[in-house]
């Protein structure tokens, strides 16, 4: 089943290895050889290898989608929605999540040893969410997964999701993008934009070269996760922490006690040349660029059958980019559910107990999979 | 302008009354198989109907978020959106048949609306409450009360929605009456009967 592949599990982190005879194809021109994949699955194949789901995941998450992270002992990120009984089925469905390329769980990034042993650092190629992508779909083919039952995923994952559906329309059954854009905005590049700088402005960076002299550039990843945090949460809560912080702090209002914490454990666990190369393959996306200006020309006679959700007080993603991918799907004439959440929790509501969320995803995975004949 | 009017019997007399004997009359009005755009589909309730008894392939639009909420729970292709402003993003033909099932009359630009209903479907199929049956007329006259103050229901009656179809440039290929939940003969140039006794009118239009 698994060629040119080889399974690997250390630490609790399962990975899959390409080695140079099948190397990745980048969109840059470059390969990249050897390759790990990290990843996670739950659930089983079905005999007709029908049931596959591919999670993506989002910027700062990792595999560990529906099972505790080994490494970094941190609960699983989407428990609500992964697992035994919930939406994604696992009782169902065979469900995988792996770690994005220049992911730092895993998955070959800056991080990872280069050929010549020295941790790649700035030498890692660049990478592209197209490339990200690419990497998924070597691992399902490794896996004998030739046509994936569902892919979903929220945010960065959602991007993922709607390059999978634009690159291997034969390939995917139905997707699901949530709280996601089909472009990078302006407002996101710019925040990006200030978390690379504040880690490149770190001293402890040292041109990307940290881990070979064991430094970290913590400060530069707070400030980076801070500028991330910013989007994450509604206006009217973040509002809150600047007001309470003001009267508790003298200048450092942005960050806040709650934001430091979550940044405080976000950079013991996140490598920073990761996100750099992540942020950077995020911003570089641009479906409807690919497709001379055209977003719909993405999606044009692909078979897919495709769900859009959006949250209403979603700042990093607003409903507006996902009504732009919906009206694309529908100007391609692909089958479109899309549906707008009322959440106080902004883009995070994904995360958040919406029951509302939870049953749209249900509704348009259950009628997803009974078109294609699997049973309940 | 000068098509052929072909009425045809959509179904026989009905013994029992149906509180949506439209969504019957347009189920007998498309063909099995044809792909769908409902706008203004609401709960979805008519896509449902023309999925199982006509095994449609349907597509809603819907601006109202809780009808959306319950249409994408029940597994239907609908959109969140405003006729007005996100039909521009289909494309001319894309669908066999569009729906507007008693919707026309609740948006801002009906003309607009119907006129991109017709660039996206082969036919155009609209169902309307007739404002100049004869009970309303009476009530209009001896109560002196027109308006329902809920939502925007604007007032037409069959003779509007022809005259409507003319200026369009679409032909009616045929309209049924409906009078208490029961479906009358189909009717397509003389209106004035229908006009005074129908409740509710079916008309399928085509360019």
């Amino acid at each position: 089943m698994i060629h040119a592949a080889k399974v690997q599990a250390a630490g609790g982190v399962r990975t899959l290895g390409f080695d140079a005879s099948s190397p990745l194809q980048l969109s840059s021109g470059e390969t990249l050889a050897p390759l790990a994949v990290a990843f996670e699955s739950y659930g089983a194949l079905n005999a007709e290898r029908t049931n596959a789901v591919l999670v993506c995941h989002g910027l700062t998450t990792d595999q560990f989608v529906a099972g505790p992270n080994p490494v970094t002992g941190r609960p699983a990120w989407w428990p609500r929605i992964v697992g035994p009984g919930r939406p994604i089925d696992t009782n169902r469905f065979y469900v995988v999540c792996a770690n994005v390329l220049g992911g730092a769980m895993g998955t070959t990034g800056p991080s990872s040893s280069a050929p010549d042993g020295q941790p790649y650092g700035l030498r890692f190629p660049a990478i592209t969410l197209a490339d990200t992508v690419r990497v998924q779909s070597m691992l399902m083919e490794a896996l004998g997964v030739e046509s994936l039952f569902l892919v979903v995923g929220p945010g960065f994952g959602g991007m993922q999701a709607l390059q999978w559906s634009s690159a291997y329309p034969k390939r995917v059954f139905a997707s699901i993008a949530i709280a996601a854009s089909a472009r990078q905005s302006t407002q996101n590049l710019a925040l990006n934009e200030l978390g690379r700088q504040a880690i490149m402005a770190d001293p402890d960076w040292r041109n990307g070269a940290y881990l070979a002299i064991g430094a970290r550039p913590t400060r530069g990843l707070a400030v980076a996760r801070t500028a991330a945090h910013i989007l994450g949460a509604p206006a009217s809560e973040l509002r809150e922490k600047f007001e309470a912080a003001r009267s508790s702090e003298r200048f450092a209002m942005s960050a806040a006690a709650e934001v430091r914490a979550s940044g405080a454990s976000f950079v013991d666990r996140f490598d920073a040349n990761s996100f750099l190369y992540l942020t950077r393959a995020m911003d570089g996306f641009d479906l409807a660029g690919d497709f001379g200006g055209a977003l719909a020309n993405a999606f044009t006679g692909g078979q897919t059958r495709h769900c859009v959700i959006s949250f209403n007080n979603d700042q990093r993603h607003p409903p507006e980019e996902s009504r732009a991918i919906a009206r694309a799907l529908l100007a391609a004439g692909a089958e479109t559910a899309s549906i707008e959440i009322d959440s106080p929790h902004g883009h995070d509501a994904h995360l958040m107990e919406e029951p509302a969320f939870e049953a749209a995803l249900t509704g348009f995975i259950d009628s997803a999979a009974s078109a294609r004949g699997l049973s309940l | 302008m000068t098509a052929q009017l072909e009425l045809v019997h959509v179904a026989p007399p009905q013994a029992q009354a149906d509180p949506r004997a439209d969504h019957f009359v347009i189920g007998q009005l498309i063909d099995s198989g044809a792909r769908i755009l409902d706008i203004g589909c609401g709960d979805g309730a008519l896509m449902r109907l023309l999925a199982r008894e006509k095994q449609a392939r349907c597509s809603g639009i819907e601006r109202d978020p809780a009808k959306v909420r319950a249409c994408v729970a029940a597994g239907l292709s609908v959109t969140q959106g405003d006729a007005a402003a996100d039909l521009s993003a289909f494309p001319a033909g894309g669908f066999d048949v569009v729906i507007l099932s008693q919707s026309l009359q609740k948006m801002p630009d009906p003309r607009a609306v119907l006129r991109e209903a017709a660039r996206i479907g082969g036919r155009v199929i609209v169902s309307i409450q007739n404002a100049a049956h004869w009970r309303a007329r009476i009530q209009l006259l001896v109560e002196g009360r027109a308006a329902r103050w809920g939502e925007i229901n604007r007032p037409c009656t069959v003779r509007d929605m022809a005259e409507l179809a003319r200026a369009l440039r679409l032909s009616v290929e045929t309209a049924v009456p409906i009078t208490r939940g029961r479906i009358g003969a189909p009717f397509a140039k003389t209106v004035w009967r229908a006009n005074w006794f129908a409740e509710e009118a079916v008309f399928l239009l085509a360019d």
